[in-house]
C-alpha cells in the first residue's frame, strides 16, 4: 500500500492558521524512515497542542526507541488547534504525523500518551479527523490499534470504549514487545482479524484489552465485578517496570523544534519513581520503586544531549530531584563543566530543606537568584501529617532564611486545597505561613521588599493512591475556602501587599475528578462533551464546566448515578473500584491501611532509608530499589577545539 | 572582535518559520557548532547577533541577512559551511563576508520578490499589472497592531512584471517534499521590486492593490519568495548584492 504525504494539501491551509510552523515537522533530530522498509509502524500522539506535546519525554523516548529498531518506524502527531481543525474538515485533510505527514489511519498502532485525563476529548478529535471510528467495536482490520499509555492510563476505564488496549507503567520495553507480537501476526497474514491480535496482546498479561473484560454492576450503581470473557485472558493486568536506567539512556538525540514550546531545555531523567509516600501523589505511588540513573550515566546523557541540541539549559528531572543519592556531586560536577559555556542547570521538584539552598546556589553560580519554589502542600502541621508531607513549619522557615540569606529575593510556595479531612482552619494557616516567611525574609535581609507567592491547586483524588477512597471537595466548597484565604491575605496590613495569591476555581477539578475515578459509564460523558465541541480541556480558554455538566446529565441518563457519585462520594473498603483489575503492584490492603493512617494523622517513612513497609510493589513486580551512592565523581571534560 | 555578515534562506516548508523561531534555531546552531561567539556584557550575556529586515512568516526567502560578532578570528567561508551544516535543511546559510564597511542596514534599499499565483490566468494577471502600473496611487489597507491602516502601495513599487508563462512547472524555490498537486492549472508568476519605505509595503499589499485596481482575486494564497534585497539600481529596476562592498573593501586592520 502506498501512503502519500498529505503535506501538499495541508500546505495550502497553513497560510490561514496561527503558528503554522508547528505543523510542518522537520525538527532537528527527527526521523523519517522508509515506509515500505518497515513492517510495524507506530503513530505516537501526545493529545495536546504541539507546544506542550513536543517536549514530552515519554513520547520522545518511545519515538527514539522504536525508530532505532530495524523494520520499525514511529512518527509523531499532536492535537491541531481549532482553526486548522475547521480547515482540515472543510478540505478533507486527515489527522497527519508531523514527520512525514502521513495519515494516522495508515499506521499499525496509534499510541496515545495521557499525562492527564483532560486530553480525552482531544483523542476523539484526532480519531475523527483520522477517519478512524471513535469506538473500538466499530473498527475494522484496516484501522490502527488504538493504544493508551501514560499515567492516566492506570485507570483506562473511562476511555474503554474508545481505545483497543492500554499499557500501564514504563513503555520502553513494552512497545518493543508489542511490536514483535504485531509483526508476527502480520507476517502470518493477520489471522483472526483484530480480535486475534488483541487477544495475543491480552494474553501476555501486560496489555489491557477492555473488550475482553465484562463489568457487572450492583443495583446501587457500584461495580459488582470485572470478569475476563475470553480464554487465556488474565484477571489482572500488570504494570511494566524498566530496571537499570543506565541501559535506557533515552532520549539520546532530543528533538529540537523550530516552534516555541513550553520547555526549551535538554531534560535528563535522573531517577524514576519516588517513595516519599505523599498520599495525594499518584505519580509517586504508581512509579515505584526508585531507580536511579548513575552519576556517570547522567554526565554522558547531558554531554551527548547538549551536543545534539544546542540547548542552553539542562533540566534534571524526576519526581523529587534533590533525593538522588549523589545530587550534590551531580550538581557540582555539571556546574564545573558547563558554567563557562553559559549553560543553565535547573532542578525542578525540590524538597523543603536547607540542603536544597546549597544546591540552588550551586546551580546559579553566576546567574540571577530570582525565585525559589517549595511545596509544603498543606498549610497546617496537622494536614501535612494527613497527606504524609513531612515538612515542619520550622524546616520551612529555616530554609527560607537560608534562601534569603543567599541572595534569593522571592519565595514561591505551592499548596493544595480540598485535602481529605481539611477544615477552613487548615487552609487559613497558609496565610500565616506566608506571613512568617516574609517576616523571616525581612529579618534576614533587613529589607522590606520581600515577596512570597502562594500558589494553590485543587486536590483531585486519584486511583492507585491511599486517597482513592476519599471524597473530593465540591467546587462550591473549594471556592468558599479559597475566598476565605484570599480575604485573610488581603486584609493583612503588614504583609498582605507582599503576598501574591494564585489559584484556580474548583470547577475544572471536578471534571478532572470525574474522569480520574470514572468507570466505563463515564465514556458516554466524554463522547457527549466531545460532540458538543469539547476540545483542549486543559486550557482555560477552551474548558467549559457547563458543557461537561450537561454532557454528564446526558451520558449518565438512566444509570441512577451522577457527577457527585463519582466525585464527592466517599468509597468503602468493600467497593470494587473500576481500576482494581489493573495491577500497579500496590497492595490494596496496604493502600487502605495508609488511608486509615492518614485519617489518624500517622506518618509513614521513606523505604529508601527505613525497612520495607510492604506497599507490595517490589515482590509483586519482582523489582527492587536501585540507588547509589556509587562514589564516582564527574571529571572535567577535555575540550577539543 | 571580528564581525561576519551572513546571508541565509527560508525555503520550502520552513518558510513558515517565524523570525523568533529562526533566531532560536540559529542561536542553537551556534552552540552546536561551537562558534566562538562574542557575548554582550551584563547580567544575562547574549551572543552578539543582529538581524536585518526579516521576511514575514509564511514568505520564503533567498536573501535574509544577519551579522554576528566573534571572540576569535574565523575564516568566513569555513564558518558559513560549518553553520550551514548545523542548520535545518531549508534554513541554509548561503554567503558570508567579513564586515569591512558600516551602515549595512541602510544599504538594504529594496527587495525583489517573486509572487506565484496559482489558478490565475496569466492574461488576467497581465491586465491587473498594467492597471496597477498605470495608476499614480493605489490605496490599500492593512490590519496592524495599531488598527486598520490605509496607505499607498503604488509609490514604493520600482518594478512589477509578469514573467513568461510556466504552467505547472513544479517548484523552483526548492519546496522539498511538496509535489505540485496543482499541475496543469494555470499559474501566473510576478516579479516585483519594492523600495523599503515607511510604512513598509509588502508583497501582500501589492496584491491588495492588484485586487483594488483590477479585481484580481487569487483563489489560493500566493506563494511569495524574496529573491534579493540590497541597493536598488533605479534605472534597471534591479536589486544588487549588499555584501559586494564588504567583499571589495580592504581587510580591516591588515
Amino acid at each position: 500500500m502506498t501512503v502519500e504525504s498529505v503535506f501538499p494539501r495541508l500546505e495550502a491551509l497553513l497560510p490561514h492558521v496561527q503558528k503554522p510552523i508547528q505543523y510542518v515537522g522537520g525538527e532537528l533530530n527527527s526521523t523519517v524512515k522508509d515506509w515500505d522498509a518497515c513492517d510495524v509502524r507506530w503513530a505516537l500522539m501526545y493529545p495536546d497542542a504541539y507546544e506542550v506535546g513536543l517536549p514530552n519525554q515519554g513520547v520522545m523516548i518511545l519515538y527514539e526507541v522504536l525508530n532505532e529498531r530495524e523494520g520499525v518506524l514511529a512518527e509523531r502527531t499532536y492535537s491541531v488547534w481549532p482553526d486548522l481543525e475547521a480547515l482540515m474538515r472543510e478540505h478533507g485533510v486527515p489527522q497527519f504525523t508531523v514527520d512525514a505527514h502521513r495519515p494516522v489511519k495508515a499506521f499499525d498502532v496509534f499510541g496515545l500518551s495521557f499525562s492527564t485525563e483532560l486530553g480525552y476529548t482531544n483523542m476523539l478529535t484526532a480519531l475523527d479527523l483520522a477517519g478512524i471510528p471513535l469506538e473500538s467495536k466499530d473498527r475494522t482490520i484496516d484501522d490502527p490499534i488504538v493504544l493508551a499509555g501514560g499515567h492516566a492510563a492506570f485507570n483506562p476505564e473511562p476511555i474503554a470504549d474508545f481505545i483497543d488496549c492500554a499499557v500501564i507503567g514504563d513503555g520502553e520495553q513494552a512497545v518493543l514487545d508489542i511490536t514483535e507480537i504485531i509483526r508476527a501476526w502480520k507476517a502470518e497474514g493477520r489471522p483472526g482479524g483484530r480480535d486475534e491480535v488483541l487477544l495475543r496482546l491480552a494474553k501476555t498479561g501486560g496489555v489491557y484489552v477492555p473488550r475482553f473484560y465484562d463489568v457487572e454492576y450492583l443495583a446501587d450503581g457500584r461495580i459488582a465485578r470485572v470478569v475476563p470473557n475470553a480464554p487465556g485472558v488474565p484477571w489482572r493486568v500488570s504494570k511494566h517496570t524498566v530496571m537499570d536506567l543506565d541501559e535506557w539512556p533515552y532520549p539520546k538525540q532530543p528533538l529540537v523544534p523550530l516552534a516555541e514550546t513550553v520547555h526549551e531545555r535538554m531534560s535528563v531523567e535522573i531517577f524514576r519513581g519516588c517513595t516519599r509516600g505523599c498520599r495525594f501523589c499518584q505519580a509517586g505511588m504508581i512509579t515505584r520503586p526508585v531507580r536511579e540513573r548513575s552519576i556517570t550515566g547522567i554526565g554522558e546523557m547531558v554531554e551527548r544531549g547538549l551536543k545534539a541540541t544546542g540547548f542552553e539549559e539542562v533540566g534534571l528531572l524526576s519526581l523529587s530531584s534533590a533525593d538522588h543519592t549523589e545530587i550534590g556531586e551531580i550538581a557540582k560536577g555539571l556546574a564545573d563543566r558547563y558554567t563557562e559555556d553559559k549553560i543553565g542547570l535547573s532542578l525542578p521538584s525540590t524538597r523543603v530543606d536547607a540542603f536544597n539552598i546549597d544546591l540552588a546556589n550551586e546551580l546559579t553560580r553566576n546567574g540571577r537568584r530570582s525565585g525559589l519554589t517549595f511545596a509544603p502542600e498543606g498549610g497546617s502541621e496537622r494536614i501535612r501529617k494527613v497527606i504524609n508531607k513531612m515538612v515542619s513549619e520550622e524546616d520551612l522557615i529555616r530554609t527560607v532564611a537560608a534562601a534569603y540569606g543567599n541572595g534569593w529575593r522571592q519565595v514561591k510556595l505551592y499548596f493544595m486545597v480540598g485535602l481529605p479531612t481539611e477544615t477552613d482552619e487548615d487552609v487559613l494557616q497558609i496565610a500565616e505561613m506566608a506571613k512568617n516567611v516574609i517576616q523571616k525574609g525581612r529579618e534576614v535581609t533587613g529589607q522590606n521588599d520581600i515577596r512570597c507567592t502562594v500558589s494553590i491547586g485543587g486536590f483531585v483524588p486519584k486511583p492507585h493512591t491511599p486517597f482513592q477512597w476519599a471524597p473530593q471537595l465540591s467546587a462550591e466548597a473549594t471556592d468558599a475556602r479559597l475566598g476565605k484565604l484570599r480575604d485573610a491575605i488581603r486584609q493583612d496590613r503588614k504583609y498582605g501587599k507582599n503576598i501574591g495569591f494564585r489559584y484556580h476555581d474548583g470547577k475544572p477539578g471536578i471534571v478532572e475528578g470525574l474522569l480520574s475515578r470514572g468507570d466505563r459509564r463515564t465514556g458516554k460523558i466524554i463522547r457527549a462533551a466531545y460532540e458538543d465541541g469539547g476540545r483542549f480541556d486543559g486550557w482555560r480558554e477552551h474548558f467549559s464546566y457547563d458543557r461537561w455538566m450537561s454532557a454528564a446529565e446526558k451520558g449518565l441518563a438512566g444509570t441512577g448515578i451522577d457527577v457527585e457519585w463519582y466525585t464527592t462520594r466517599e468509597r468503602t473498603y468493600e467497593e470494587v473500584l473500576p481500576w482494581d483489575h489493573l495491577d500497579s503492584g500496590l497492595d490494596k490492603d496496604w493502600l487502605w491501611e495508609d488511608w486509615q493512617d492518614a485519617l489518624e494523622e500517622v506518618e509513614v517513612e521513606d523505604c529508601r532509608w527505613t525497612p520495607c513497609f510492604d506497599c507490595g510493589v517490589c515482590p509483586q513486580m519482582q523489582t527492587e530499589i536501585q540507588i547509589g551512592p556509587t562514589g564516582v565523581k564527574l571529571l572535567p571534560l577535555t575540550v577539543v577545539k | 572582535m571580528q564581525r561576519i555578515r551572513l546571508r541565509y534562506t527560508k525555503r520550502g516548508r520552513l518558510r513558515f518559520t517565524s523570525h523568533r523561531d529562526f533566531q532560536r534555531a540559529f542561536e542553537r546552531a551556534l552552540r552546536r557548532s561551537a562558534v566562538p561567539m562574542a557575548y554582550s556584557a551584563g547580567f544575562t550575556p547574549h551572543p552578539k547577533v543582529s538581524y536585518a529586515n526579516a521576511a514575514p512568516t509564511g514568505v520564503a526567502s533567498e536573501a535574509e541577512y544577519l551579522e554576528i560578532g566573534l571572540a576569535e578570528f574565523r575564516d568566513p567561508e569555513a564558518l558559513r559551511a560549518q553553520l550551514d551544516e548545523s542548520m535545518p535543511i531549508g534554513l541554509d546559510i548561503t554567503d558570508a563576508v567579513e564586515v569591512r564597511t558600516p551602515n549595512f542596514v541602510e544599504r538594504l534599499e529594496a527587495s525583489e520578490w517573486q509572487v506565484r499565483l496559482d489558478s490565475v490566468e496569466p492574461a488576467d494577471a497581465a491586465r491587473a499589472v498594467a492597471a496597477f502600473l498605470a495608476a499614480e496611487q493605489v490605496e490599500v489597507q492593512r490590519q496592524t497592531k495599531n488598527g486598520l491602516r490605509v496607505f499607498d502601495a503604488r509609490g514604493a513599487v520600482a518594478a512589477l512584471e509578469l514573467l513568461p508563462s510556466q504552467v505547472g512547472d513544479g517548484n523552483d524555490t526548492g519546496t522539498e517534499g511538496a509535489a505540485d498537486v496543482r499541475s496543469g492549472n494555470p499559474c501566473a508568476i510576478l516579479r516585483l521590486v519594492v523600495r523599503h519605505v515607511t510604512p513598509a509595503v509588502r508583497p501582500d499589499d501589492v496584491l491588495s492593490g492588484l485586487r483594488a485596481t483590477a479585481d484580481l482575486a487569487p483563489p489560493v494564497p500566493a506563494e511569495v519568495t524574496r529573491l534579493a534585497q540590497g541597493p536598488l539600481d533605479e534605472e534597471s529596476g534591479t536589486v544588487t548584492d549588499p555584501l559586494a562592498l564588504d567583499r571589495a573593501a580592504a581587510p580591516a586592520g591588515l
